[in-house]
C-alpha cells in the first residue's frame, strides 16, 4: 500500500489497514449497501427493530447478571437491591423487564409482516422456519427469565408453566421433571432456569440470528405485494465508481442503494 | 474422458444409498437406549445390543460398498431427440490414503466429542430424574392431631435446602379403627396445575412448632377445598367437585413410630369412595398434576418418571 498522501486518505488510513488484512470493512459495507427493492416499506423494519430490542435484552441482562443472585435464599433481595439501591438499577432492570415484552411483540410483528407479504414464499422457506425456532426460543426466554425474581408470582406462575407442560401426552412427565430438576421444584430449579436464561437459550439465539441475517442477505429483501416493478427488472450492472472511496460511498461490490 | 472426472468420479457419477433396514434398527436401538436410561437398565442393555448389532451390518455393508447402489444415469436431451453418446465409463473404487485420513479424522474426532459430550449431557438431565425419594418426615406427636379435626401441617423435606423445600399437607386424624390409627393426609398441591389450595374455613393465625415443622389446628371444619389460581374445587376426603382439576387431590402415605406421625412417601388419587378411615382409595402412582390416572386420557402418560 501507498503512504497515504492526501488528507483524506490520512483519515481512512486505519480503515484501509484493517481492509488490507481482514477485508472486513469490504464485509460491513457489502452488508450495509446491499441492493433493496425501491418501494421498500417501513413495515420491513421490524425484523431490526426485533434484533435492536434482543441486542437491548443482552446487553441490560449482562449487567443485571453482575448484580443478581440466582439461589432461593438471595435471589429476591438481590432483586430488591439492584431495584432499590443500586444507580440506574431500576433503569435496567425496567428495560430488561419491559425490554422482554417489547422484544416478544417485534416478533410478532415481524412474524405477521412476513407473512402478509408473502415473504416466506420461495426461496425464502428455510428463513421462515428459522423464524420460527428463533420465536420459539424467544418464548422460552420468557418462561425461563419469569422465574428469576423469585417472587410470589414468578413462583406459581412458573409451578403452572411447568405442570402445563408436564400434562403433555407421553414425554410431558420427564420434561417436566428436567425443568424444575426434581419431582418438586427445589434449590436447583431456580439456578438451572437461569443457566438456560442466560447461556443456553442466548446462545442459540444468537448463532440462529446469524443464520438468519445471512439468508436475508443470501435472498435479499422482498418486494411489498403492491409492488409494481416486476421481480428482478433492477440494474444488472452495479454503476461504475471511482475505487477506494471509504466507507461513506456505495462501491461496485455492494451495489447501489440509489440503484 | 477429461481428467477430472477419474480424480472424482463421485461428481460425475453419484452414489445413493440402496434400500436397506440396517439404519432403521439402528435408529430402534438407541431410542431404545435412550429410553432406558430412564426406564430400566436392562431396557439399556438390549438397546444397545440392538444398536450395536445394525450398526455393525450398516457399517459392514457401506464398507463393502454392497449398500450403495448406482444412481440411475439419465442421458441428457438433445435436440434431435437421440441421447447423448454415453461417455462415462465405470468409476473406479479407490480407498486411498486421503479417504482414510477422512474417515480416520472424523471418527476420533466424533468419539473425542462423544466422549466430551455424553457425560456433560448425562450431568445435565440425570439428577433430575435420580434419588428423587425423600425420606419419612417426622410431622410430630400424635396428641398435636385431635381426632376428627383437620390440622395444616407445612414441613421442610430438605431441610439443607431451607424453605424452597416446604410443603404442605392437611392432616387428619381419623381415630383407631381395629386398633389400627386411621389419618387423611392430603397434599395441598392442586390437581390441575400444582397451585396451593386453601381449606374452606377461617385459618387461625396461632400455630405450633415442632422442628421444621408448623402445624395450624383449624378450629371449624372446613366444607372443603379450593385452589386460587384457576378455581378447582374438592370436598374434604379431596374428590374433585368442581374446576377444572381432573383427579383427586394427592395424598402422603404415613406411619407412627414412637407415638410420632411419620409422613411417607406421596401418592396420588383418582377418587375417593366413602369418608374417614372406611374410604376406599383408588391409588395411582405419584404423577404429575393434570395428569389423568384412569380413562382412557391415562393413556397418553404411559410411563411415569422415576420418582
Amino acid at each position: 500500500m501507498a503512504a497515504p498522501s492526501s488528507r483524506y486518505e490520512r483519515i481512512l488510513y486505519p480503515v484501509d489497514w484493517l481492509e488490507e488484512r481482514s477485508g472486513l470493512v469490504g464485509g460491513v459495507k457489502y452488508f450495509l449497501f446491499r441492493k433493496v427493492p425501491g418501494d421498500t416499506n417501513w413495515f420491513q423494519t421490524l425484523g431490526s427493530a426485533t434484533l435492536t430490542a434482543f441486542l437491548i435484552q443482552a446487553v441490560t441482562g449482562v449487567i443485571l447478571a453482575m448484580y443478581y443472585k440466582p439461589d432461593p435464599q438471595n435471589a429476591y433481595p438481590s432483586i430488591v437491591h439492584i431495584t432499590n439501591d443500586l444507580w440506574a438499577g431500576w433503569l435496567v432492570r425496567g428495560m430488561h423487564r419491559w425490554g422482554a415484552s417489547v422484544f416478544i411483540i417485534l416478533m410478532f410483528l415481524h412474524m405477521g409482516r412476513v407473512f402478509l407479504f408473502g415473504a416466506y414464499k420461495y426461496p425464502r422457506e428455510l428463513n421462515w422456519i428459522i423464524g420460527v425456532l428463533l420465536l420459539a426460543l424467544g418464548l422460552a426466554e420468557g418462561f425461563t427469565g419469569y422465574l428469576l425474581p423469585w417472587d410470589q408470582t414468578s413462583y406459581w406462575a412458573t409451578t403452572v408453566g411447568i405442570n402445563i407442560n408436564g400434562s403433555a401426552p407421553f414425554l410431558g412427565p420427564f420434561l417436566a421433571q428436567f425443568l424444575q430438576g426434581g419431582t418438586f421444584i427445589n434449590a436447583d430449579t431456580l439456578s438451572r432456569f437461569y443457566a438456560i436464561h442466560m447461556l443456553l437459550l442466548p446462545g442459540a439465539i444468537f448463532a440462529l440470528i446469524g443464520l438468519h441475517l445471512y439468508l436475508v442477505i443470501r435472498l435479499g429483501v422482498t418486494s411489498p405485494p403492491w409492488s409494481k416493478h416486476p421481480a428482478g427488472s433492477g440494474p444488472v450492472t452495479p454503476p461504475a465508481v471511482p475505487p477506494r472511496t471509504g466507507l461513506t460511498e456505495p462501491t461496485p461490490r455492494g451495489g447501489s442503494v440509489r440503484g | 474422458m477429461p481428467l477430472e472426472t477419474d480424480l472424482e468420479p463421485s461428481r460425475e457419477h453419484p452414489h445413493v444409498p440402496g434400500p436397506s433396514l440396517w439404519p432403521a434398527g439402528f435408529a430402534v436401538g438407541v431410542v431404545a437406549l435412550l429410553v432406558g436410561i430412564v426406564v430400566n437398565w436392562v431396557i439399556v442393555g438390549i438397546g444397545a445390543v440392538i444398536a450395536a448389532a445394525f450398526g455393525f451390518l450398516w457399517a459392514r455393508d457401506v464398507a463393502r460398498g454392497r449398500g450403495l447402489a448406482d444412481a440411475p444415469e439419465v442421458e441428457p436431451e438433445r435436440r434431435d431427440g437421440r441421447g447423448a453418446p454415453k461417455t462415462h465409463e465405470a468409476p473406479r473404487t479407490t480407498y486411498g490414503r486421503s479417504a482414510f485420513l477422512e474417515i480416520g479424522t472424523l471418527g476420533i474426532g466424533g468419539l473425542i466429542g462423544g466422549l466430551v459430550t455424553l457425560p456433560a449431557l448425562g450431568f445435565m438431565l440425570m439428577p433430575a430424574f435420580l434419588k428423587q425419594k425423600s425420606g419419612a418426615h417426622d410431622l410430630g406427636p400424635l396428641t398435636d392431631y385431635p381426632e376428627g379435626e383437620f390440622v395444616v401441617a407445612t414441613f421442610m423435606t430438605n431441610p439443607a435446602q431451607g424453605e424452597v423445600s416446604r410443603r404442605t399437607a392437611f392432616v387428619r386424624n381419623n381415630g383407631v379403627v381395629n386398633n389400627v390409627p386411621s389419618f387423611t393426609i392430603i397434599s395441598n398441591h392442586c390437581a390441575h396445575l400444582g397451585c396451593p389450595v386453601q381449606p374452606l374455613t377461617a385459618v387461625p393465625p396461632q400455630h405450633k412448632l415442632y422442628r421444621d415443622v408448623t402445624l395450624i389446628p383449624l378450629p371449624t371444619p372446613p366444607s372443603g377445598f379450593s385452589c386460587p389460581c384457576h378455581g378447582g374445587a374438592y370436598d374434604t376426603e379431596g374428590n374433585r367437585t368442581g374446576g377444572p382439576p381432573v383427579r383427586a387431590l394427592d395424598r402422603y402415605l404415613f406411619s407412627i413410630r414412637n407415638e410420632h406421625l411419620f409422613l411417607e412417601a406421596p401418592y396420588s388419587v383418582s377418587h375417593v369412595d366413602g369418608v374417614g378411615a372406611s374410604a376406599r382409595i383408588h391409588k395411582y402412582t405419584f404423577s404429575f398434576p393434570g395428569e389423568h390416572l384412569d380413562g382412557p386420557e391415562s393413556w397418553l402418560y404411559p410411563i411415569q418418571p422415576p420418582h
